[in-house]
This record gives C-alpha cells, sequence and structure tokens, in this order.
C-alpha cells in the first residue's frame, strides 16, 4: 500500500496499462510536458513522443483523431485539457463514438478513453470550472465515470482503458490534489457501472458523486455528534446508473438527498430523483431532496459570487439536517 | 491507335482486363443507382441518395488503393467506391431495403452510410465530414504500428467547410500521415451551387495544410486513376496526406426527397450529362480497341440480371425483429432493456 493522489491515481493507472499494453497512447494539447494540471508528468520521459502525443489545439481533431485510432485497434486516451473546452468534441463524442457500435450492427467498435477535468477548484470562473457531464448523461452507447477518491479514479480509469466501449472519464480538479489515501500497488480494476457505500446510516440517504461525496461525508460525521446517522452512496459510474444500489440505498433510510455540483436542472440528479420515483415512492418518508448549483452558467469570478455558486460543507450539513428534521 | 503503341491505361499500369474491370465497376454502379431510383418512386423503398456523375472517380480512386488493407471512409454517394472495393450488389440492395443481413448496419441506418470492416470499409454517419479526423486517426495508428497502409477518405464540396475537414487536415499535416483526403466537387451541396460554398479553390487549402494538393478532372477515370495512385505512393514514402479536389457534376437531385428543377436548369443538367466519365471511358475502351457495343450489351444484360436478383433477394429478406433494436448499444448489450437503458 501507498499514500497516493487522486491525480496520482489517474497518472499511475495510464502509466501501468501503457507498460502492459502496447496500443494504450494518450493525446492532447501540452500533454508531452505533463499537462497543464499535470496528469501525464513523467510519461513521455517513459515512452516517447510517439505515446504521449501533443496535438494541435483543437478539441474535435483530438477526439476524432482517437476515435479513428480505436476503431482501427489502439487505446487512445484523449485529453480534452479542461471540461469546458470539450464542447467543440460533443459532435465526435455523441455522434460518432458514442454510436459507432450500434449503428454498425457491432461490425466496428471504439474504445476510446477521453478524459476530462471538471469541475470548479476556486479562482477559475466561468470556464475552467464547468461540470458539463449533463451534455452527455442520457447519451446511449457512452459510458461516463466520475470518481471521487484515488482508489476508484485508478481502478476506473484501468477498467476504462480496458473496456470496448467509448468511456467519458470526469476527473474533479479540485480532488486532484486535496484527496489522498492508501491504494494498493497491485494491479486492479474499479468495475465501471457499480456504486459504492461510503458510509453506512440509518436517517437519511445522501447519492452523490466527485468533490461533493467528499463534503457529504464530513457533514455526516458532525451530524452524527447530533445524533443524526447517515448514510452515503458514491455513484462513481454516471452513466449506467447503477439502479440497484441507489434503490438499495434509499431503502436503508427512506428519505433521500442527492447532491451535485452541476446546476440542477437537467442534472443527473433530476435522473436518479425520477428513478427512485418511479420504483420507490411508496417506501419514501419525506420528498426527495436535491442540493446543487444554482441554474446560472457557471461560478463567478469574485470571491462573493464564488462562495454563492459553489457547495462546501457547511451547505451540505444543513441540507442533510433539513431533511433528517422532516 | 498503331500497332505496338503502349495504351494510356497502360502506362499507368493497367492491364487491359483492369481497365475493363473498372469500366464494368463504373457501369455496375450506375445501373444500382437507377434501380434504387426506380424502387423508391415505385415506392418500394423509402430513401435514395444517388451519386450519378461522380462513379467515374469513385471507382479509379479505388483501383489506385490498397484493396484489402488500406482504410476506406467513403461518403454517402460512394456506391461505385464501394462496389470496386468489394461489396456486392446484393450487399448494396439489402441496405436500400434496410433488411436484417444489411452489412452496414443490420437495416439501422439510411441507405448510403457505408460500413464492411472485412473489406476495411469505416462505418460513418450523417453529419458530414466527420470522417476526416477518423480518417488521420486511422492514419495516426497505421503510422505508429508502421504499416504501409494508407487511410483514403471522400466527401463533397459543401462539407469541406465543416470544422472537422479543417482540424483533421491540420492533424494529418502536423504528422505526416498516410492519409488520402478527396473531395467530390460535384458543383452542389443540396441547393447551393459551388460558387456559394467556396470562397477560393478546395484544393488550395493543402497549402495551409503543408501538404499537396491536386486538382482533376473527376470525369477522366485514367487520370484519377494517375494521381490517387501517386498520392498513394506519397503517403507510404512518409511524405505525408494527400487533397484532391476531383471536378465532376451531380446529375441526379441530392435525394430521393429533392427537386433539382427549383435551383437548377435541365439545360445545365444537359450540357453536364455530355461529359459524363461513363460514355467517355466506354469510348477510350473502344478507342484501343478492347471494348465493343456487343461486349457491351452483354455486359448490360448480365448486370440487369444480377440487379434483379439483389432486389428479388433482398425484397423478400427479413427485417430485423423489432427486439434487436437493442443489441450492440454496448460489448456486453444481451438484446434486454437492462439497466443499461
Amino acid at each position: 500500500m501507498a499514500v497516493i493522489t487522486y491525480l496520482e491515481g489517474i497518472r499511475s493507472a495510464m502509466q501501468e496499462e501503457m507498460e502492459r499494453d502496447a496500443t494504450v497512447f494518450v493525446l492532447g494539447e501540452d500533454v508531452g510536458k505533463g499537462g497543464v494540471l499535470n496528469a501525464t508528468k513523467g510519461l513521455r520521459d517513459q515512452f516517447g513522443e510517439e505515446r504521449v502525443l501533443d496535438t494541435p489545439l483543437a478539441e474535435s481533431a483530438i477526439a476524432g483523431a482517437a476515435i479513428g485510432a480505436a476503431m482501427y485497434g489502439m487505446r487512445p486516451i484523449a485529453e480534452m485539457q479542461f471540461a469546458d473546452f470539450i464542447l467543440p468534441a460533443t459532435n465526435q463524442i455523441i455522434s460518432e463514438a458514442a454510436k459507432i457500435r450500434y449503428r454498425s450492427n457491432g461490425d466496428w467498435n471504439c474504445p476510446v478513453v477521453i478524459r476530462a477535468p471538471y469541475g470548479a477548484t476556486g479562482g477559475s470562473a466561468l470556464y475552467h470550472s464547468q461540470c458539463p457531464e449533463s451534455v452527455f448523461f442520457g447519451t446511449p452507447g457512452l459510458k461516463i465515470v466520475a470518481p471521487s477518491d484515488p482508489y476508484d479514479a485508478k481502478g476506473l480509469m484501468k477498467a476504462a482503458i480496458r473496456d470496448e466501449d467509448p468511456v467519458l472519464f470526469f476527473e474533479h480538479k479540485k480532488c486532484y490534489l486535496s484527496i489522498t489515501e492508501d491504494v494498493p500497488e497491485d494491479d486492479y480494476i474499479v468495475p465501471i457501472g457499480k456504486a459504492k457505500v461510503k458510509r453506512e446510516g440509518t436517517d437519511i440517504t445522501v447519492i452523490s458523486y466527485g468533490l461533493t461525496v467528499h463534503y457529504a461525508l464530513k457533514a455526516a460525521e458532525e451530524l452524527s455528534k447530533e445524533g443524526i446517522s447517515v448514510h452515503v452512496l458514491d455513484l462513481r459510474t454516471l452513466q449506467p446508473l447503477d439502479k440497484d444500489a441507489i434503490l438499495e440505498a434509499v431503502r436503508k433510510t427512506g428519505k433521500v438527498l442527492i447532491i451535485h455540483e452541476d446546476n440542477k436542472t437537467g442534472g443527473v440528479g433530476a435522473e436518479v430523483s425520477a428513478l427512485i420515483s418511479e420504483e420507490l415512492f411508496f417506501e419514501l418518508d419525506a420528498p426527495i431532496m436535491r442540493l446543487c448549483g444554482p441554474d446560472i452558467p457557471a461560478v463567478g469570478m469574485a470571491p462573493t459570487i464564488e462562495k454563492f455558486f459553489l457547495l462546501n460543507p457547511d451547505k451540505a450539513k444543513e441540507a442533510m439536517r433539513t431533511l433528517a428534521l422532516i | 491507335m498503331s500497332i505496338g503503341q503502349l495504351t494510356r491505361h497502360q502506362t499507368l499500369g493497367l492491364s487491359d482486363e483492369q481497365a475493363i474491370e473498372m469500366y464494368k465497376t463504373i457501369l455496375r454502379a450506375r445501373k444500382y443507382d437507377e434501380r434504387a431510383l426506380l424502387l423508391q418512386r415505385a415506392g418500394k423503398i423509402a430513401f435514395h441518395v444517388s451519386g450519378v456523375g461522380q462513379e467515374t472517380a469513385q471507382v479509379a480512386s479505388a483501383f489506385a488503393l490498397e484493396r484489402g488493407r488500406d482504410y476506406f471512409l467513403p461518403y454517402y454517394r460512394d456506391y461505385g467506391f464501394v462496389l470496386a472495393a468489394g461489396m456486392t450488389l446484393k450487399e448494396l440492395m439489402l441496405s436500400l431495403f434496410s433488411k436484417a443481413e444489411d452489412p452496414t448496419s443490420g437495416g439501422r441506418q439510411m441507405p448510403g452510410h457505408f460500413s464492411h470492416k472485412k473489406l476495411g470499409i469505416v462505418t460513418g454517419s450523417s453529419p458530414v465530414t466527420t470522417q476526416v479526423p477518423h480518417a488521420a486517426g486511422i492514419a495516426l495508428a497505421a503510422k505508429m504500428q508502421r504499416k504501409d497502409i494508407v487511410a483514403y477518405t471522400t466527401l463533397g464540396e459543401g462539407s469541406s467547410n465543416q470544422g472537422d475537414f479543417h482540424e483533421g487536415c491540420n492533424f494529418a499535416g502536423v504528422y505526416k500521415l498516410p492519409l488520402i483526403v478527396m473531395v467530390e466537387n460535384n458543383q452542389y451541396a443540396i441547393s447551393i451551387p459551388a460558387h456559394k460554398q467556396l470562397g477560393g479553390r478546395v484544393v488550395d487549402r493543402a497549402i495551409g495544410y503543408g501538404f499537396e494538393g491536386v486538382r482533376v478532372d473527376g470525369n477522366d477515370a485514367l487520370e484519377v486513376y494517375r494521381v490517387v495512385k501517386e498520392a498513394r505512393e506519397r503517403a507510404v514514402r512518409g511524405e505525408g496526406p494527400t487533397l484532391i479536389e476531383a471536378m465532376m457534376y451531380r446529375i441526379s437531385p441530392h435525394s430521393t426527397a429533392d427537386d433539382d428543377m427549383l435551383y437548377r436548369t435541365k439545360e445545365e443538367v444537359e450540357e453536364h450529362k455530355a461529359k459524363d466519365g461513363l460514355p467517355r471511358f466506354k469510348s477510350y475502351l473502344m478507342e484501343c480497341g478492347i471494348w465493343s457495343e456487343e461486349k457491351d450489351g452483354e455486359l448490360a444484360a448480365e448486370i440487369q440480371k444480377e440487379i434483379n436478383e439483389a432486389t428479388q433477394y433482398a425484397d423478400k429478406a427479413p427485417y430485423p425483429r423489432p427486439e434487436d433494436s437493442m443489441l450492440h448499444l454496448y460489448a456486453e448489450s444481451k438484446g434486454e432493456a437492462s439497466s443499461w437503458q
């Protein structure tokens, strides 16, 4: 076991997969020097510039060329420098990658990983902070993962690289250096499509993913001193949702709060909420609650509006307490 | 032509048999297209998008490539190309009738959205020009694996305005990838004539990408063959991509849903029909003394028989089962509507 950061989890997964399989390579803007966020640091020295390919500044070509290489039989990992800049590649991801197996009736497939560093770190404003997962959520043919800790980041990255279908990998930038844990040194994967119970509890259930899982856990710890017992489920994979795990987590308490940094309307929480209403309406002891970013384009630059927009453990705690007291 | 003198096709390295085979494939594509239009007008099939007037360049290109090794990313008018690449009239008909056995998509896609992995034909979509970055990626992979193959992709001149054309070409130019991009400039993007689509010439854009650009008469089969062959040789020598702008004319309306008389005249169409590459290549073969009206009549009868059989087969073939809609979403999709949505 070794203590590593979330970022090291992602990096070491790519490194180990590149050592294991010669068809794995990374491409993107500035990946050679290590990437602007250091996710590919050291990889060019180890694997050379052909397998750590600096590309022209053109997201659709990065995704599109990765898709072509994947159809040929490679295992490309395409980096979008910031998730905010993924939109020029959206046609390639939604019209192409997601539909290649289906539209060719299983003749072709597209085992590509597209990495999207997302979420606010503070001080990064509208275009270096967004959570665009809802743009892609609900696109059949895509898999979407969003880990919250180093163990899952590493295991899900390995699973994504080995997957036969396109995987969109959302990495929360604020988790990169702030979340650390002991991770086994042996090879392991975290299966795509499986959520994880992060804390057992009996009064309320919190369902979340990414950075806000940690806010929920911190709040849960504090609320335990008030006698409120919180069950926390980390979705880990957004598509396909782990329906069984969601329903089981809700059944534990009958009260559910969904938390995500992405804005509320049309977010992942809306689908999770609909799923619970469809399946467990008569087992609920309170209305389903959501705590999400407000419905404005993204977080603003000034500290005042940034604080207004972003979630934090206190906001999570308040919402959780409100639900518990219903 | 005097005895002992090499013919044009022989000079280019094509045997008499290959030249004749090229002509036969062009004619098969034309006859397929005409039948597809009839079937749509008769209400037997829903939709057809035509390639009439473009088959000569399509077939000539395919003959210049390494079929069975190279990767092909054709666009929706490339019937001539895919026939030359090894697809059969029966397969095209199965696609036209949206039947389960359709090798391009199992009846999922509109006809003209080609795919055939065994033949190296890569699946395509309807948002135009998304295939150019794919072709660049395939060429990149081939280069990484030190394979002496090329990726060949086609598109229309209207599509050349899409961002993916520019992004894909520039990407391939940076790494000098073994890529051939052929723009089939048929003068129309649905109703918009080329002079309202293009501020300059498509071929000149190659300069900006740092690679060779060649404009060619798309109705001249042997000239198209020559430039594609040379482009392929450059690509495998490591000299990078080539952009080819093949000049031609879309003789048919855009599709069976289009009335071209709303935006062009009969006279204009007739003028271009006179320049059609198909009769031109036939005349050439006859001048060479290797083709005759008699042989042509036999070929036409043979193709008609083949098309009749293909049509009957496809007409009678079963549609995909409704529940098969759920198959092939992911590798692990077993067809059930599950949590995989």
